[in-house]
């Protein structure tokens, strides 16, 4: 089993998201940019960062990536991809995920702990979520308010392609419509969300929480091998 | 075949908050300018294009901005020419 990790000049979180990979007992691969292949990964993490500097717009540049047309294809074939913080940002401007992230509407890069709702425990990405657990996981980034027009978040919501919300005790820190942290594409193959599971790998970091989703992840990855 | 310097100019779509809009605005007070009001930031691309024509060149831009330089779902745009290059 292997989860490739994409890795853009500015990505940051590369490294923690394999080190999480490994701890659920899957290899890690680092996957440079300028590739054009996945080197064999059955499952790919676009991780957090500055990709390209975030210039233009973050993620607007990384799309472009040689990399993300072997990831296009991996997830048109129905191969997992995972987007963190700034990968969500990246899948969401490639369009392999509805909706874009904006400025926080608080005027600030907000960095905290953050409580979430899972809205879904039964995609690749959730499944080994205890019943009704709300999860803490850090959040960094200037650009996490997700938008989408309200027609469009009907659409959304009414097929189960929100699967992460903000949730009390500290709520919506980035202006997020309805709250949403994390959304599915209409496959359910691509997932991606803001809070950062990878910085909550182990309980000496303060939650382990985000151990359900890459256990999750590599999980799913078994299941399909398996079935193969 | 000519050489053409056009821009693109990116904004806010309107009804969108724009929070650089809003923090701009908030300081101008300490500039004695508080009659200043619905200030909104947004990003001007310069570009110099080798094209067969005026509007070969401007095509192959509006391509670009829709494409790469703005995010339709929450951005527009307009192009302009812009000065020659070295030419303030």
């Amino acid at each position: 089993m292997k989860v490739g990790i994409v890795v853009f000049p500015g990505s940051n979180c590369d490294r923690d998201a394999a080190h999480a990979v490994r701890l659920a007992g899957a290899e890690a691969e680092l996957l440079w940019h300028e590739r054009p292949d996945l080197g064999g990964s059955q499952a790919v993490i676009l991780p957090g960062g500055f990709a390209h500097g975030d210039y233009l717009r973050a993620g607007a540049i990384a799309r472009f990536s040689p990399i993300m047309g072997a990831v296009g294809d991996h997830a048109a074939r129905g191969g997992l991809v995972l987007g963190i913080c700034n990968g969500f940002q990246v899948l969401t401007e490639a369009g392999l995920l509805p909706g874009a992230l904006r400025r926080n509407t608080t005027l600030r890069f907000e960095h905290r702990w953050v409580t979430l709702s899972v809205e879904r425990d039964d995609t690749p990405f959730t499944h080994a979520v205890p019943d009704g657990a709300r999860l803490r996981m850090p959040i960094a980034h200037g650009e996490g308010c997700y938008w989408l027009p309200d027609a469009e978040l009907d659409r959304l919501e009414a097929a189960g392609q929100v699967v992460f919300r903000y949730v009390a005790p500290e709520g919506n820190p980035n202006g997020s419509a309805r709250d949403i942290a994390g959304v599915i594409d209409g496959s359910g193959r691509v997932c991606g969300l803001m809070p950062h599971p990878e910085r909550a790998a182990e309980r000496i970091l303060g939650s382990d929480d985000g151990m359900h989703l890459v256990r999750s992840l590599v999980e799913s990855i078994a299941r399909v091998e398996a079935a193969a | 075949m000519g050489v053409y310097r056009l821009a693109v100019s990116v904004m806010p779509k309107e009804g969108i908050l724009d929070p650089q809009g809003r923090a701009v605005e908030a300081a101008l007070p300490q500039l004695g300018a508080a009659s200043v009001h619905n200030v909104r930031v947004g990003r001007r691309i310069e570009m110099t294009v080798e094209a067969d024509d005026a509007l070969a060149a401007r095509d192959l831009v509006e391509k670009l901005a829709a494409e790469f330089l703005a995010n339709p779902l929450i951005e527009g745009w307009s192009i302009q020419e812009a000065h020659p290059e070295g030419v303030a």
